[in-house]
């Protein structure tokens, strides 16, 4: 609940300027679930079927991670090159 | 059951991504907050590793390995006027990892039913799977309409939200069952079904136009589903994490309602159904049409621009273009400005990201508020790519379906430039009255060609 609170906060305060490298930023983040999945396909007693999907979510979320990242971080540089400028 | 310092590396990774989202405000410290998120999620994979008793290291690591090399090239290749259908895409891989992760969940500790599979287990583990499955088929909807592969147009047929409300009601009444009889392991995979089947009928009927709404929602349900995660799993920080991205997602969408005046439940339940059918009487009506000749002198003329770029901009790559005629005429000391609307494009901010790939100076980039007070002090308005977000019916017509969504104000502008492909009515499926305007002059052609011929005219020009 906290979270939200202070995420809606923050997130009113973002220009338009910024929403998709916003987006593309809490997407990566929202791959936070990759500590779930880590922890259900490295459970001690992990069935085959919760190591499969388990197996399945990593790879997901990781490109997700991956891929969220640094197309963000691309965005931002595209911004941020041409405040150097000025 | 954590220990001790794993709970610190968690708080840490929480107030990084806190940190990352607060940076994200301002240009200046957008990169930090990239690096901020960066350094966050590395933290909490690390701290996982660290503190839980992790088997399985081989499939693990596979899956890691396979994560990442299909992303950096996504990330690399991935052209800036994808970006829309990137979002979505990853939209799609977050929910689907939620979804099946809350699927292993549910079925791994079917064996201690009685004692592990309380209501306070299952009730989140339902959520996140509810919304993990419908979040993944629904993204990827949008994405097939994002890439054209689908129709952009709504898809509607009779009885639609009659259907799709019994869909739901079944989805949810299994979700009772399996709350109160978690035993009942086989309504889990009609369950399931359900809620992928379900993502797809709610995104189908949804127009292109109304994308930027759509992958805000979906964005946020990809976050609620994460934090439901973190319920099931009593983890803090999927807890926290999964909050930010729902309410930033939740706070986005609500802007782009706003933008278009229009409540959640008409996006998601309105489609524009009931247009189509007054389309057919539009009439033909006479407009001005122009060549790029015409088009160069007139901007020539001017001493002040605005330049309102649309989805048509991104569809034809025009922005380094756009960017050649924004300097031709800054050059020729023409104030020239971009007005973006919020929902120009097919996603929040994207406008700004296309703008900003080519160069132009952000603080030439007007909000539609700071905007429209200056359309009647200015000498034209090129208008590349946008339609109804111009569209004046919204502001004087009643009748029209999108009377009352903010526009900017370009008929107010002396003269009006209309860059299009054709005379088609834009993705709302709405006949636009600002092209039949004595002062408007229509310049048919591809955005990006017809932009570069303006710019080949006008050097030509000021030589003569």
């Amino acid at each position: 609940m906290l979270a939200t609170f202070v995420g809606l906060e923050i997130i009113r305060k973002v220009s338009p300027l910024l929403h998709t490298p916003l987006m593309s930023l809490t997407n990566a983040i929202s791959a936070i679930s990759v500590v779930g999945a880590i922890l259900i396909t490295g459970a001690a007693h992990a069935t085959m079927l919760s190591k499969v999907l388990g197996f399945i979510a990593i790879t997901a979320v990781v490109t997700n991670i991956v891929s969220g990242f640094l197309i963000t971080d691309r965005m931002v540089k595209m911004f941020k090159k041409r405040e150097g400028k000025k | 059951m954590i220990p001790q310092s794993v709970g610190y590396i968690y708080v840490v990774a929480a107030a990084l991504f806190i940190l990352s989202l607060k940076w994200m405000n301002s240009p200046a410290t957008s990169r930090r907050g990239v690096f901020a998120g960066e350094i966050g999620m590395l933290l909490a994979i690390v701290g996982t590793f660290l503190g839980f008793d992790v088997h399985n290291w081989t499939w693990i690591a596979a899956a890691f390995f396979i994560g990442i090399s299909v992303g950096i090239p996504i990330a690399y290749i991935m052209p800036m006027t994808a970006v829309p259908q990137r979002t979505a895409l990853s939209h799609a891989c977050g929910a689907l990892a939620a979804a099946l992760v809350g699927t292993a969940e549910f079925y791994q500790r079917q064996p201690n039913a009685s004692t592990e599979l309380g209501a306070i287990f299952v009730i989140p583990v339902i959520i996140e799977t509810l919304l993990g499955f419908l979040t993944f088929t629904g993204s990827l909807m949008a994405m097939g309409k994002l890439q054209e592969v689908l129709p952009q147009r709504p898809i509607t047929y009779r009885n639609q939200n009659a259907v799709n409300f019994t869909l739901f009601a079944i989805a949810l009444g299994i979700a009772v069952r399996l709350v109160l009889v978690p035993t009942d392991t086989w309504l889990f995979p009609i369950f399931a079904g359900l809620a992928l089947v379900f993502g797809v009928l709610l995104i189908i009927p949804i127009g292109g136009a109304d994308m930027p709404t759509v992958i805000a929602i979906l964005n946020s349900y990809a976050g609620l589903s994460a934090c439901a995660m973190g319920f099931a799993l009593d983890n803090k920080l999927l807890i926290i994490a999964g909050a930010l991205d729902g309410s930033s997602g939740l706070i986005l969408s609500i802007i782009m309602c706003r933008a278009m005046n229009r409540s959640f439940t008409n996006v998601l339940f309105g489609a524009f159904g009931q247009i189509q059918v007054k389309q057919g009487a539009a009439e033909q009506r006479a407009y001005r049409s122009a060549g790029p000749e015409e088009a160069a002198s007139i901007l020539e003329a001017a001493t002040s621009v605005i330049i309102v770029p649309g989805y048509g901009l991104a569809v034809a790559q025009a922005q380094h273009k756009i960017r050649e005629l924004f300097d031709s005429l800054t050059r020729r000391g023409i104030d020239v400005k971009f007005a973006i609307h919020p929902v120009a494009g097919r996603m929040p901010g994207h406008m700004n990201v296309l703008l900003a790939e080519a160069d132009v100076p952000y603080d030439r980039l007007y909000e539609m508020d700071d905007i429209n007070g200056e359309f009647p002090q200015c000498d034209v308005a090129l208008v590349i790519g946008a339609n109804d977000v111009t569209n004046p019916a919204a502001r004087n017509d009643k009748t029209s379906a999108i009377y009352g969504m903010p526009i900017l104000d370009v008929d107010k502008a002396r003269t009006v430039m209309v860059i299009k492909r054709s005379m088609s009515p834009g993705f709302a499926g709405i006949d636009n009255d600002l092209y039949y305007m004595d002062k408007t002059l229509m310049l048919f052609g591809d955005a990006k060609a017809f932009v570069s011929e303006i710019v080949k005219e006008l050097p030509a020009k000021a030589a003569a």
